[in-house]
């Protein structure tokens, strides 16, 4: 598209997004070379060495040395990666292992040949694909190259050369690479390399030197590498130029649009039109106007032009299929929406001397617009027709809807015949009665109900066979073919003229009327389908629907692959239902899924891209795989197995398809986001009852507790009791304070396992929480000694201080529980790699043998409650506690006797302090 | 302690805790009113006059941070909180909007008594900080001369160490929150650098404590504040 003078928001967005991108993809770099032979795969080990000598990983995706001594002995010493055995036809191929490849994760992998076709059965046809979908998971790919190879120079070299090669690279590839290195050495010394057998052994070097390599086509060979070489520099300098300046040299309006035809020649406008596109440094577009006439053209010449957009789309291009009756006018609106101000077409092939070739129309109508006619090919102008009239027959399949006995073909020109001697009998016993001219009209007449019914051709006979039968029966001398009078002659040109016109006009407007009426079809399909898709809540209603809609609309078995919440394709499980079995008779009900592979699927959802029948990805499957892209994310597959895999190919039906699955799209999203609400709502009314709950409860269970140890504490400090009142009113209060602790444990618990407790955690020096706990736990440690070990250097640590002082607080308790009141407790905290130590070590008599890790479980529901002493919630807790600030609590035993508790903190990243200051600025107005 | 006994309004709902809580503050020799509801307890507390107040912050009829912020509307009497809450927050709440002190139920008699005491020390020693100067341990701090020392030696502190110190002895006795000490020292802007606040005090420990690990003055509140306690004398 043309870009107007001023820097675009949209280009520079598209500039940073490249970038991004291109920083994710892995690199590729091309050994581009003339011709077989110049040391492609030589220069590209030999830098492959170079890297895996500084240190990087190299793999050896493929490398054909062709016998080369030279370059076998340079594949030494780097990584091979096997090649998988691929059975073909009783032989044994050996092929790229992609998936092997993509496992291993090399850092740089070499991939001789670029432009190499895969063998069958291979996930891509073509090297290429696979070398795309390693740079998109970030591998770098050094890769070889021949000129001979790069699409859009394969008409240059065949020509050149008289050899057409198959094996083509799209343009964009050599374009898009990140480095392009040429491989260069003069025709002489290639030949000279050729003889002595170093590019061909034997009697194929001989037979290369006949063909190929002769010393002319390398010279040409040679230039055309050089030139396109310089092409790519130069557009390196530009996209550097426009990245780097600001004064960059915008691109100026130079966009071009290409039109093709049905006709031969379109893949060279193409070629042609992407060259000068690359000249030029300019966006382009093809596109393919279909008229009612073209509409009608066999399936397999349709293929054939969608075939044609696709070789521009790898070449580059934006392609669009346009439907209308006026070429030009189709072509001058489409330059004029999207601001092309050249457009290329083909040197027309002039069907009619009166019809003016559509670069005339065009011309007129647009006359500021440039018109680029490119010259015709001579080469590959029959093979075409020829393919195309030998399945003229097979029509349009979806006429094929129509009664079987129409679609033989000779049925409907037998019955124009027929209807046209009938009107010869109708009118012979009218003879005296009406005027000759009369009877002319009669069979008239009958050429415009035949044209009505039957179409074009049964109206030609019928007029012919009408002129015939009128000349027969009706004109002096009557049932002979001689005409007396001269008149007559001027009477059947007429009518046969008249005849023709009529049976043309008549059958293009039924023509007409039944693309409307099926367009009028197709519209009413997609409006239902959008309406019944509206009403829908649940994902099923979607599969239901879309199924119903795909068989009904495309004679074609859909499923629907949605992702679980690891993105990974679930097969759709719903069984059919009744009446879909009903209404898709055609399609294949048994073994329905056969064939469907979750893999290829997973792979066209991962990549958001087609893949199956007709695509670049495993076109030999039975399924075509649709992802369904919404707005948001891609939101599953639909897989399609079509009774007919022409019917995916022809554009419009693609079109409808792809509005089908942008609508199934949009509706899972939808329903998707109904979901989300509707779980958000519940969650937040389930955590709003929990939270009323939990405080209700926490409130209600500690204030008859805080009277419980308010009134037991009056009691027992009370005078006037006897000793063992004293002694009763004592445990009495101990009794509720240990089990008002049990409560808060209990609520604590509850809470930390609910989710409900909001953490607060904060950068601290461990030490404070330290000295806290032990102030906190003054009353139950009692005689206990404790000593407090820190290493030296402790960062500050990230922690929800309550929580852990809470766990240091349980740590010592259970310490000065399980031990002889004069034991010695030890806090001890040092670093632990990426963790912070801090342990409670006590010289008491230790775990119980073998329940050490148990000691920290909670409370199983259906376990008896655990003999073992010291199980108990606190521990529980404070694991619940260590867990949720990510770290582990364990138990060993001390060195000398006594248990370890301890646990470990992740240490993380502590925030900067402010700047020190200096230590003196207090005191100085005292003096 | 002057010969009219002190009064003390209890404000609480639930009458087993006021009953202990009156007995053994009238042990103490106070005098006790009480009230159930916080509407009861505001027109008490603007009647009786109370020199202390005791305040559930569950009360039937209102959140009890109410009645402290319309009582701090035209009176100074300290405040200390029961809660059955344990949320960290609403005691910096409680703390923010004016009470003195609290306590988290259940809460042993002897545990009440205490903060009861040094409360009311507090307020009548009021005077005390008007020479300027406090001690603590063999620490004095010296507002006017804006000096510290530590067994008589002079104890070098930095500009913040002071300002941290500082907001800490004029609310002697009293939790200071982080929230409060962090916008003080450091200024409204650094209401989240709770670290600062951390270091600083571990610092002042450092400097100050016997065992910087066993604090005896300078106390973590955990999760709430700070507070310098005076040894009880």
């Amino acid at each position: 598209m043309p870009t107007p003078l001023r820097p675009d928001p949209d280009s520079l967005l598209a500039q940073l997004q490249a970038q991004e991108r291109r920083k994710a993809r892995g690199k590729l770099r091309i050994y581009f070379g003339a011709s077989a032979g110049v040391g492609k795969t030589y220069a590209m080990l030999a830098a492959a060495h170079k890297l895996q000598s500084a240190g990087i990983q190299i793999l050896v995706g493929v490398v054909e040395s062709h016998g080369r001594t030279e370059t076998a002995a340079l594949i030494g010493g780097l990584a091979l990666l096997p090649p998988k055995i691929i059975g073909y036809r009783d032989k044994e191929i050996q092929e790229f292992d992609l998936d092997a490849a993509l496992a291993r994760q090399p850092t740089l992998i070499l991939m001789d040949e670029l432009a190499h076709t895969n063998a069958a059965g291979s996930r891509h046809p073509k090297r290429w694909q696979d070398v795309e979908e390693m740079l998109a998971v970030g591998i770098d790919v050094f890769t070889t190259l021949n000129v001979q190879h790069l699409e859009s120079l394969n008409d240059v070299v065949g020509g050149i050369t008289g050899i057409r090669v198959a094996e083509t690279l799209p343009d964009t590839i050599f374009d898009t690479a990140d480095e392009v290195v040429l491989v260069d050495i003069p025709a002489d010394e290639l030949l000279t390399r050729l003889k002595s057998g170093k590019v061909y052994a034997g009697i194929q070097a001989e037979r290369a030197a006949k063909n190929f390599f002769r010393k002319g086509n390398l010279i040409a060979l040679r230039e055309l590498a050089l030139r396109r070489t310089a092409d790519r520099v130069e557009e390196d300098v530009l996209a550097y130029r426009v990245e780097k300046s600001i004064d960059a040299v915008w691109k100026t309006d130079s966009a071009l649009l290409a039109c093709i035809g049905p006709r031969s020649g379109a893949e060279q406008i193409i070629r042609s039109t992407a060259r000068l596109a690359s000249q030029l440094n300019a966006d382009w577009h093809v596109i393919y106007i279909e008229t009612p006439p073209l509409q009608r053209l066999p399936a397999s010449q349709r293929e054939r032009i969608l075939k044609t957009l696709k070789l521009g789309t790898e070449l580059g291009a934006t392609t669009a299929v346009l439907a209308g009756n006026d070429i030009a006018g189709e072509i001058v609106t489409y330059a004029r929406s999207q601001n092309f101000s050249k457009i290329i077409l083909g040197r027309g092939h002039r069907t009619w001397p009166w019809r003016k070739p559509h670069i005339h129309h065009i011309a007129q109508m647009a006359p500021d617009i440039d018109v680029i006619q490119l010259g015709r090919g001579s080469k590959q102008a029959g093979p075409l027709r020829e393919a195309a009239s030998s399945e003229s027959a097979t029509g349009n399949p979806e006429s094929s809807q129509d009664a079987g006995w129409v679609r033989h073909a000779l049925f409907p020109h037998a019955v124009a015949t027929i209807a046209s001697l009938a009107t010869a009998a109708i009118a012979t016993p009218l003879i005296g009665l009406l005027d000759l001219a009369n009877i002319v009209m009669m069979f008239l007449l009958t050429v415009v109900l035949v044209a009505v019914r039957l179409g074009r051709g049964p109206a030609v006979t019928a007029t012919v066979i009408g002129v015939a039968a009128f000349d027969f029966f009706f004109v002096p001398p009557r049932f002979s073919f001689a005409v007396t009078d001269f008149q007559y002659v001027i009477t059947f040109g007429v009518m046969l003229v008249v005849g023709l016109i009529t049976a043309h006009l008549t059958a293009d407007l039924r023509f007409q009327a039944r693309i409307a009426s099926r367009r009028e079809a197709r519209a009413k399909a997609l409006y239902e389908f959008a309406r019944e898709l509206s009403s829908v809540l649940q994902t099923e209603q979607i599969f239901e629907i879309t199924r119903r809609f795909i068989a009904r609309t495309f004679r074609a078995k859909a499923t629907l692959l949605v992702p679980d919440a690891y993105d990974r394709l679930q097969a759709d499980q719903t069984p059919p239902i009744d009446d879909i079995k009903n209404q898709v008779t055609n399609a294949p009900q048994t073994g329905s899924s056969h064939g469907l592979d979750l893999g290829i699927a997973q792979w066209a959802f991962d990549r958001a891209t087609v893949a199956g029948i007709g695509t670049d990805t495993l076109p030999g499957s039975a399924f075509f795989y649709l992802p369904l892209v919404a707005p948001m994310r891609t939101r599953g597959v639909l897989a399609i197995q079509p009774e007919n895999r022409s019917l995916i190919l022809i554009p419009e039906q693609r079109q409808q398809l792809d509005t089908f699955a942008v609508l199934a799209a949009i509706a899972l999203e939808r329903v998707h986001y109904i979901e989300v609400a509707q779980d958000a709502l519940v969650r937040m009314e389930s955590e709003r009852l929990r939270n009323s709950l939990l405080a209700t409860l926490s409130h209600d269970l500690r204030t008859p507790l805080t009277s419980l140890v308010g009134l037991s504490e009056s009691l027992a400090r009370s005078v006037p009791l006897t000793p063992p009142q004293k002694e009763f009113a004592n445990a009495l209060h101990q009794e509720t304070i240990r089990m008002s602790s049990l409560v808060a444990n209990l609520l604590d618990m509850a809470r930390i396992q609910s989710g409900e407790i909001k953490f607060n955690l904060e950068w601290q020096p461990i030490d404070e929480v330290i000295g806290s706990a032990l102030r906190a736990s003054t009353s139950y440690l009692g005689q206990h000694t404790v000593d407090i070990q820190l290493a030296d250097g402790l960062p500050l640590v990230l922690l929800d201080a309550v929580l852990i002082e809470r766990v240091l607080c349980n740590l010592l308790e259970n310490a000065a529980k399980y031990t002889p009141c004069d034991a010695r407790i030890v806090i001890a905290v040092r670093l632990q790699q990426t963790f912070m130590e801090i342990a409670v070590i006590d010289n008491g008599p230790g775990l119980p043998v073998g329940k050490e890790s148990q000691i920290f479980e909670k409370f199983m529901r259906g376990e008896r409650e655990s003999a073992t002493p010291g199980v108990g919630l606190g521990l529980s807790i404070c694991r619940a506690i260590v867990e949720v600030h990510g770290g582990t609590i364990h138990s060993r035993p001390t060195e000398g006797g006594g248990a370890t508790l301890y646990f470990l903190l992740p240490l993380g990243d502590p925030p900067a302090m402010p700047e020190a200051e200096c230590n003196s600025a207090p005191q100085e107005p005292s003096t | 302690m002057s010969d009219v006994a002190p009064t003390v309004l209890l404000v609480e709902d639930e009458p087993q805790i006021r009953r202990f809580v009156r007995g053994a503050l009238e042990e103490e020799g106070w005098v006790v009113f009480e009230a159930d509801t916080l509407k009861r307890g505001l027109i008490e507390a603007g009647t009786r006059t109370p020199e202390l107040i005791i305040l559930d912050l569950g009360l039937p009829d209102g959140d009890g941070i109410d009645f402290i912020s319309e009582l701090r509307g035209w009176s100074s009497a300290p405040i200390i909180v029961l809660s059955a809450r344990t949320k960290e927050t609403d005691k910096i709440r409680a703390l923010d909007a004016g009470a003195d002190d609290y306590l988290a139920k259940p809460f042993g008699i002897g545990e009440l008594l205490a903060r009861v005491r040094s409360t009311v020390r507090r307020l009548r020693q009021g005077g005390s900080l008007a020479d300027g100067s406090i001690r603590f341990g063999d620490v004095k701090v010296d507002l006017k001369a804006r000096l510290v020392t530590k067994s008589n030696q002079p104890v070098k502190l930095t500009p913040t160490e002071y300002r941290l110190l500082h907001a800490l002895v004029t609310n002697v006795g009293r939790v200071v929150t982080n929230p409060h000490l962090l916008a003080e020292v450091w200024g409204p802007s650094h209401i989240n650098s709770s670290h600062y606040l951390r270091v600083y005090m571990g610092h002042l420990r450092q400097k100050l404590e016997i065992d910087p690990t066993r604090p005896q003055y300078l106390l973590t509140e955990t999760g709430v504040g700070y507070r310098l306690l005076l040894p009880i004398t």
